[in-house]
């Protein structure tokens, strides 16, 4: 069992066709997987469903493959920052469902866990309630959401040893773990392949299990949307 | 006087406690991180997977795999901890987050909060929103009083669609604050900024509230 691919290309070889739903990590620009999605978009498959907490920037993340016109759909809690997306989306050829930014990362959790749907106070009242089940527990009223099953999981971790045992980095973790768990086939993009042993056990983000092929990705653009930043104080 | 932006924030910061995990919005709940009491302990939670969170980093020192839920690079603490965004909202749905300060729109008199579309106006989406006035314990809005026209903003009922339906526990806005007991009780009017009178607030307020 070999889970080490030498491109990202390779490692999408088979997997991709039209009409796929993909979940993707990443928070913003953050952990977002750079390699695969510029693969994605050079396969030229279209009508995808990306769940995704966020649709990218103009031509960066998502932002790439909404240029090409390759999304059909985004299931996504934010999607500010982004001209194209908001172009697409005025003029009717994007379709989009908001999804609260927790609700999103449990319906990943939820869909990886053999869960099809949960109940949560998250949206009650609202527009996000619209048309779903509600029920009552303890005096409090919740609404049922769906576990998402995805087709394909696109993830960007820090390292992987050779057997698809995961690292994550600071804040770059996000959306991963949970967009990782809820694909048929996941494929991560990683700065480093670790030889076996070299990961500590106990600190395992996401075990191999989940995983079933490794790319190293790097160089990485890591692009920020705000550097902000302090003054050294004087010595 | 009305209070300007910083004033609002030192307000909301006295309603920190000891031991607090609080998560703050973008904007002026921001600030609150500058008015935490020098005596007491306070964690702040960014939704996208943080507890812990530093300042802003040194120029050298700025990390693209940390940032904060609005985008913005920051640093760690040594008491940091990192995890992943459905835990992170395990936390925030799960009642583990002591207290959220944010921003909105429109807050009712029986505590609904609007603050994530306008109709006709492109919706850029509810990212952490919903599931924070739906989890944390105690929900804190700070607020301009009234709107760019003029239209009060603490009013009956909300007209935009909703963020959480009986939710806010305090309305901190530019001239006064206002409290509740329970999620069952009406707001009480129980400050006003400096030469702000009584009949002004009145005025400038359509929600019913107890003076």
């Amino acid at each position: 069992m070999k889970k080490i691919y030498p491109s990202a290309e390779a490692a999408l070889e088979g997997v991709l066709k039209d009409g796929l739903l993909i979940a993707a990590g990443g928070f913003g620009l953050c952990g977002i997987p750079e390699r695969l999605l510029d693969a994605v978009r050079d396969a030229g498959v279209k009508d995808l469903t990306f769940a995704s907490n966020n649709a990218g920037i103009d031509n960066e993340g998502i932002g790439k493959l909404l240029r090409t016109k390759q999304v059909k759909k985004m299931i996504s809690s934010y999607v500010g920052e982004n001209k194209e997306f908001e172009r697409q989306y005025l003029a009717g050829e994007l379709e989009v469902e908001f999804c609260p930014q927790g609700t999103l990362a449990e319906r990943m959790r939820a869909g990886g866990a053999g869960i099809p749907g949960f109940y949560t106070k998250t949206g009650v009242g609202t527009q996000v309630a619209e048309g779903k089940e509600v029920k009552v527990f303890g005096g409090q009223e919740y609404i049922l959401e769906e576990g998402i099953f995805a087709d394909l999981s696109l993830v960007k971790a820090w390292k992987a040893d050779e057997t698809g045992n995961v690292v994550f980095r600071k804040t770059a973790r996000n959306f991963n773990v949970p967009a990782a768990t809820c694909g048929k086939i996941c494929v991560v993009e990683v700065e480093e392949i670790v030889p076996v042993g070299s990961l500590d056990p106990d600190a395992i983000h996401l075990p191999g299990v989940f995983v079933q092929r490794i790319v190293v990705g790097a160089p990485y653009d890591k692009k920020i949307e705000f550097t902000t930043t302090r003054e050294r104080e004087a010595v | 006087m009305p209070w300007n932006r910083n004033e609002m924030a030192a307000r909301a910061a006295k309603e920190l406690e000891d031991g607090f995990y609080v998560n703050l919005g973008i904007g002026i709940p921001t600030l609150v991180a500058n008015y935490v009491p020098q005596d007491i302990t306070v964690t702040l939670q960014s939704e996208n997977g943080m507890l812990g969170i530093g300042p802003f980093p040194y120029p050298d020192e700025v990390d693209p795999d940390l940032i904060n839920a609005g985008k913005q690079t920051i640093s760690e603490l040594p008491q940091s901890a990192y995890f992943d965004s459905a835990q992170s909202f395990g936390m925030i749905r799960g009642g583990h987050i002591d207290l959220t300060v944010l921003g909105a729109m429109e807050v009712a008199e029986n505590g609904d909060i609007a603050n994530w579309m306008i109709p006709g106006k492109m919706i850029k989406g509810m990212g952490g929103a919903m599931d924070l006035v739906a989890g944390v314990k105690k929900i804190i809005v700070v607020m301009e009083h009234t709107s760019k026209n003029g239209d009060p903003k603490f009013i009956p009922s909300c007209t935009l669609p909703l963020t959480g339906r009986n939710v806010v526990d305090m309305v901190i806005t530019d001239l006064a604050v206002f409290q509740r007991a329970d999620h069952d009780s009406p707001f009480r009017l129980v400050e006003m900024a400096p030469g702000v009178t009584a009949e002004e607030i009145a005025a400038k307020t359509t929600a019913h509230y107890v003076s």
